[in-house]
């Protein structure tokens, strides 16, 4: 029931049958690569902020400072591919992307900034670390695909290694949301109470608890839709070497 | 006179189905799918899709078998609507949750709010007021589906029945519960608010009632065409002059009359995803009347006049 983005076009009848499926043009195409590499240089930066980070405490604890920053920065820079769908260089769902980048702009802004208590966390350096590999493998894909010259390496790894980092980002997820839960319940933090002027109120505090529950449903759909798709993308490479 | 033979086919496996033979020339396909019913006694008229072509439209119960482009051997392909539930179930079940389910917050019902407030009533005079606006609405609605509509389909796919419940009783109950709590504040404006809210949502509740009048005298009584709805002698219908869908128009005015009479951003919300809803409906209808008639009025807008 979608209308027509500009009011009724009338084509001639013999466009449809030379209509070609349109696809970004050069232009987006270079764009969405300089996108990718700073995106994957972003992402590594943060890495090697950890790991620096780390051999100069000596310890895992509150390595979240170190790379505050440029993880807000990255992070929510990823708004911009609910762009890409939007505008269509990019062929994926704008309603599944924007869901995914919207829920990890929740978790940095929402819960992890806003909440101080929780930055020294341990399952915050559990969901930075998940986060942190699972980008650099899936913008360097990008990069790669966009240029087509994907090493099978970099294919290989972006459908084998969330099998790990998907279950580590969404314990460190939750963790966090959980530790969160008594600071929020506490300080009323983004709640609004009854009486006002607008005859409306919210619980922070319950949304939370509501959000950590959403993910019985979520995250196992999201899980296996993954594997089915390792075993689509990976899956015949198996069968060639059967016939060597 | 020349008898038909027809064969339904699976749109799908094109398995054969169904073979009937002395069809009468002039039977209607409304016919062929009780015939198809009686060998299928679960697939009942209303979710047959019967086509000449697999992937192709649906055609009509009212098309005669002779004037379909088919030899005196016909073969169709039939399709599963799935289970199929009647318009008039599905609005009098949608709009009698809603007046309920007010009603039980109004009267503030237990379990709803702190012990102390159970089956007391509000102070503020526009929250009874509220309640009386609410309640005729949907009063109005549901005699409106009795007595008034006359629907172009007789069936919807059951999942609708859920998804458009969940969303005419989920908004009841949150609208409902912040009118009727204890902690409601009145407009800020006082009794001028209220006034100016309550004479907007009259004014629209009557334009609307209007409108589904004057659809309703466009066609007559069991049939289900179609035809230009103009202006008519009442003053409320004279806004077809500018507008494809003047109900949605009037709805809208009603919600927003309702928003400044109680001053909820919950009824804020629930007006707004109608007024998104409602648009595209109305783009839709628009855009029918423009392919199905030549001569339709140039300057008329789906919903608001001039701008949507």
């Amino acid at each position: 029931m979608s209308a027509p983005a500009m009011g009724t076009r009338k084509t001639a009848h013999t466009d449809s049958s030379n209509k070609k499926k349109k696809g970004p043009g050069t232009l987006a195409i270079a764009y969405l690569v300089i996108y990718n590499v700073v995106m994957t240089a972003g992402w590594l930066v943060i890495a090697v902020g950890l790991v620096r980070a780390y051999l100069a405490r000596g310890s895992y604890h509150g390595l979240y400072y170190s790379i505050e920053k440029p993880l807000k920065f990255f992070q929510t820079g990823a708004l911009l591919e609910i762009l890409h769908c939007a505008v269509g260089i990019v062929p994926s769902s704008v309603v599944l992307t924007g869901f995914q980048v919207m829920s990890r702009v929740f978790l940095t802004w929402a819960v992890t900034h806003s909440v101080r208590e929780v930055q020294s966390e341990d399952s915050v350096l559990l969901f930075v670390v998940a986060w942190t590999v699972t980008e650099i493998i899936r913008y360097s894909f990008y990069t790669f695909s966009l240029l087509n010259h994907l090493p099978y390496l970099i294919k290989w790894a972006r459908y084998t290694f969330f099998v790990v980092l998907y279950p580590m980002g969404v314990a460190g997820e939750l963790l966090t949301i959980y530790a969160a839960l008594p600071y929020v319940q506490k300080t009323g933090l983004y709640s609004i109470t009854l009486p006002n002027n607008y005859n409306f109120s919210f619980d922070y505090h319950t949304f939370l608890i509501l959000v950590m529950i959403s993910y019985i449903p979520l995250f196992p759909q999201l899980y296996f839709h993954m594997i089915r798709q390792r075993k689509k993308v990976l899956g015949h490479v198996e069968e060639y070497s059967k016939v060597e | 006179m020349k008898h038909y033979e027809v064969e339904i086919l699976d749109a799908k496996t094109k398995d054969k189905l169904c073979f009937l033979d002395k069809v009468e020339p002039n039977a209607t396909i409304g016919e062929i799918k009780s015939m198809f019913h009686k060998s299928h006694p679960q697939w009942y008229p209303a979710r047959q899709s019967i086509r000449l072509d697999p992937k192709g439209k649906s055609l009509k119960d009212e098309d005669v078998l002779q004037h379909l482009p088919v030899g005196t051997t016909a073969t169709f392909y039939f399709r599963d609507l799935g289970a199929q539930i009647s318009w008039v179930t599905v609005f009098l079940t949608e709009y009698a949750g809603p007046l309920l389910i007010y009603l039980m917050f109004y009267f503030r019902v237990p379990f709803i709010y702190a012990p102390k407030y159970d089956f007391t009533t509000s102070k503020h005079w526009v929250v009874h007021l509220a309640c009386m606006c609410h309640s005729f609405h949907y009063v109005k609605r549901l005699l409106e589906t009795l007595f008034v509509h006359r629907f172009s389909h007789g069936t919807m796919p059951l999942r609708n029945i859920f998804k458009n419940c969940t969303y005419y009783w989920g908004f009841a109950a949150w609208m409902a519960y912040y009118i009727n709590h204890p902690l409601y504040t009145p407009p800020i404006y006082g009794e001028q608010q209220i006034r100016l809210a309550l004479i907007v949502f009259l004014f629209c509740q009557i334009g609307n009632f209007s409108i589904h009048i004057a659809l309703r005298n466009l066609r007559p009584p069991g049939s289900k065409t179609r035809k230009i709805p103009y202006p008519t002698k009442n003053p409320f219908t004279w806004i077809f002059l500018l507008v494809s869908c003047p109900n949605y128009t009037y709805e809208l005015g009603s919600w927003l009359g309702f928003t400044l009479m109680t001053q909820c951003l919950p009824v804020a919300a629930f007006t707004l995803v109608g007024f998104i809803q409602m648009t595209v409906w109305a783009k839709g209808k628009h855009r029918s009347y423009l392919k199905e008639f030549r001569d339709y009025p140039t300057l008329r807008s789906p919903i608001l006049p001039f701008i949507l």
